[in-house]
């Protein structure tokens, strides 16, 4: 299936696409400049991989997603999938290129019609690729209800009669009846307790095996990431800004919003009381700043961030789009120790100070 | 332990909604005491009672709620037997500030900020004049760190980003001089970065305002970061309360332990929690985490729910603690 490592086709490709929204020509009303939501974004995935998208709200994850599947057109750039571009060709071309990727969405329970029982949904996708009978469809949806380990009862069940975990499932057999080989999984375990997104992670790890898939994972938790990704790629307003293995990444994180973003994540053993969260909120896409897209908000940027933008580049396999991420390094603060209880008094006075 | 009287005590809270499908035993024994100043941290996962649990003592159960058994003292007033009228007027709202889950619903849309908190002001402090209100609220704004305090009031939620809006229901919670404060996971619905900012603030005004704060929450990352004590809720029942960090460190309760065991700080692989939370409608007695309990015994169904038993300066509900007890008075 695979060659050489070295002369694999990645699956999927992106080369420096950009996705432009919105946007008015003013003649008798006045105009309004596009949306930079994606800029520039160069990235492959591998036959089999996971990769992570991470970045907050607004950041432009879901958009570069939407344009993976061909439901929003990049407005430059390159999307190859196994080597060939499908950019220029016509919708129904393209469309059947696509075929083998597909979209889990983020919140299972709205994408399912509460109309609809559960068997009839699933069959629906099956009806519309046509060409198979009334009983292989049937057996097909067992067969898939059983990989996501739902019971074949619930084929007759509703969506609202189903728990957070279960439409997950249901949105996941949704999908593999349709044999994909690259998933997009648009934060899979959002809004489910921990003792359940543990399961669905397992269950996603069991089908990739199964199934021979590929995944793009979207999500802003990056203790999920850590654990479940292969690479991972830090998003911050429409850029890739680092872009490594997950070891790498967790191991030794070389952009400062990459940095603050770590450290922003609540642990266990008390972490962001020892660092001072980075101020502001990202800007809207609309009033992107000029330079790096994170200077405004960056404790380290110098003029040069502010007036010229950062490429993504790679040394050693880890790339990030930093001009100072060297000189940086060595400010970064100690990691929190794992263990010891945090002392609030201490914190309190530290903060009158 | 402190012997300062809480300045909030759930004792024994038992309570039940009529629905369609018949009773839900929503809530069956939750117990804990917010100490002065102190913030408690209340965890649970979906469906465990948290929002109930909230809305018992806000005052505002929904229909078909009947409380069963238990207390609720709020400084020194049974909460469960004022009227609604001395609720709303004395208590919720004033002395209770409520911090919502999701700062996008909170907000009528329709309406300028200035005008929707300035409202609740008056409401509660009639007697003061409407240029020293503003005054008050434009100073809480630049408090919590809203940029443009003065024009923000006159512009629409809409106007506002997540954060921002959350910063805006903190300093409206604030408003009327509360003693206590109810937060009901208000970093939810945000961003990392942002979440770990309104962390921040709330801890810095829990000191500054002298405030006591509930904090509702299913994360016990957050817990970590800013509760003093935790009580851990599992359908409807108090398992276990206790200072977070010893808490955290050495859970007992058999649910806390398998809790952790799946948080990400603590294990490199994807661990569940066998089974599913029982729904309140088929609530059987005894613990009601039996069912997926690793050392479950006979006894465990037998026994009542108590958080009586004592050990290591945590309160417990759990059989296997019970030859260990230590009875508290």
């Amino acid at each position: 299936m695979m060659g050489e490592a070295t002369a694999r086709v990645p699956i999927v490709e992106l080369r420096d696409v950009t996705v432009l929204l919105g946007g008015r020509k003013g003649w008798l009303r006045k105009s309004v400049p596009p949306v930079r939501a994606v800029g520039g974004v160069s990235l492959s995935v591998q036959q089999g991989d996971i990769l992570g998208l991470v970045g907050e709200s607004g950041c432009g994850k879901t958009t570069l997603g939407r344009t993976l599947l061909g439901l929003q057109r990049e407005t430059a750039g390159d999307i190859r999938l196994d080597g060939a571009p499908v950019g220029k060709l016509p919708p129904k071309a393209a469309r059947r290129r696509r075929n083998d990727i597909h979209y889990v969405h983020q919140d299972a329970g709205a994408a399912l019609d509460p109309w609809w029982s559960i068997g009839r949904t699933l069959d629906e996708g099956l009806r519309i690729q046509g060409g198979t009978a009334v009983a292989r469809r049937r057996a097909r949806v067992d067969e898939i209800l059983d990989a996501v380990g739902l019971d074949p009862t619930t084929r007759r069940r509703y969506p609202h009669e189903l728990s957070g975990g279960q439409l997950r499932r249901v949105a996941l057999a949704r999908i593999l009846l349709l044999r994909p080989r690259f998933v997009i999984l648009d934060e899979p375990t959002s809004g489910l307790d921990m003792s359940v997104q543990a399961t669905v992670l397992n269950l996603l790890l069991d089908l990739r095996q199964r199934f021979g898939l590929t995944y793009l994972f979207i999500s802003h938790d990056l203790s999920v990431v850590k654990r479940f990704c292969d690479r991972v790629a830090i998003m911050y307003l429409g850029r890739i800004v680092e872009l490594a293995s997950a070891a790498d990444i967790f191991a030794e994180p070389r952009h400062p919003y990459t940095r603050a973003l770590l450290a922003a994540v609540p642990r266990l053993e008390g972490n962001t009381r020892k660092v001072e969260p980075i101020e502001g909120e990202p800007p809207s896409a609309a009033r992107l700043p000029p330079g790096c897209v994170f200077s405004g908000r960056c404790p380290h940027a110098v003029a040069e961030c502010r007036e010229r933008e950062p490429e993504l580049q790679a040394e050693d396999g880890h790339a990030v789009a930093c001009w100072r991420w060297r000189d940086t390094l060595e400010e970064r603060p100690a990691a929190p120790p794992l263990t010891g209880a945090s002392n609030e008094r201490e914190y309190a006075a530290s903060l009158a100070k | 332990m402190s012997v300062a009287s809480p300045i909030l005590a759930v004792r024994g809270l038992k309570l039940s909604i009529r629905t369609d499908e018949g009773i839900a035993r929503i809530l069956d024994h939750i117990d804990f005491a917010l100490q002065p100043g102190h913030i408690l941290g209340i965890v649970g996962e979906s469906g465990c009672g948290k929002s109930t649990l909230i809305r018992a003592v806000l005052g505002i159960l929904p229909l078909g709620a009947t409380v069963e058994a238990g207390d609720i003292d709020f400084a020194g007033e049974k909460l469960l037997r004022l009227p609604e009228r001395e609720l709303s007027r004395r208590i919720r709202g004033s002395r209770i500030g409520f911090v919502p889950q999701d700062p996008y619903l909170a907000l009528n849309p329709v309406f300028k900020i200035g005008r929707q908190v300035l409202e609740i002001m008056r409401w509660h402090a009639p007697g003061r004049g409407a240029a020293q209100h503003r005054e008050r609220l434009i100073g809480l704004l630049r408090r919590v760190h809203l940029p443009d305090a003065e024009a923000a009031l006159d512009r629409y939620p809409h106007q506002f980003s997540g954060g921002q809006r959350q910063r805006l229901l903190i300093a409206a919670a604030l408003a009327c001089g509360p003693e206590l404060v109810i937060a009901d996971e208000p970093t939810t619905a945000l961003d990392v970065t942002t979440q770990q900012q309104i962390l921040a603030l709330l801890r810095e005004l829990t000191e500054e305002f002298g405030l006591s704060m509930l904090f509702v929450t299913h994360d016990l990352g957050v817990v970590a970061e800013l509760c003093d004590e935790t009580c851990v809720i599992y359908a409807g029942q108090t398992v276990e309360s206790g200072p977070t960090r010893e808490l955290l460190d050495a859970p007992k309760h058999p649910y806390t332990r398998a809790l952790l065991a799946c948080h990400p700080d603590r294990s490199d692989s994807f661990i569940g929690i066998p089974g599913s939370v029982p729904s309140p409608l088929r609530a059987a007695p005894g613990c009601r985490f039996a069912p997926r309990c690793a050392e479950a015994r006979p006894a465990c169904t037998m026994r009542p729910p108590h958080l009586d038993t004592l050990i290591e300066g945590r309160r417990v509900d759990c059989v296997l603690y019970d030859e260990l007890e230590s009875v508290v008075a």
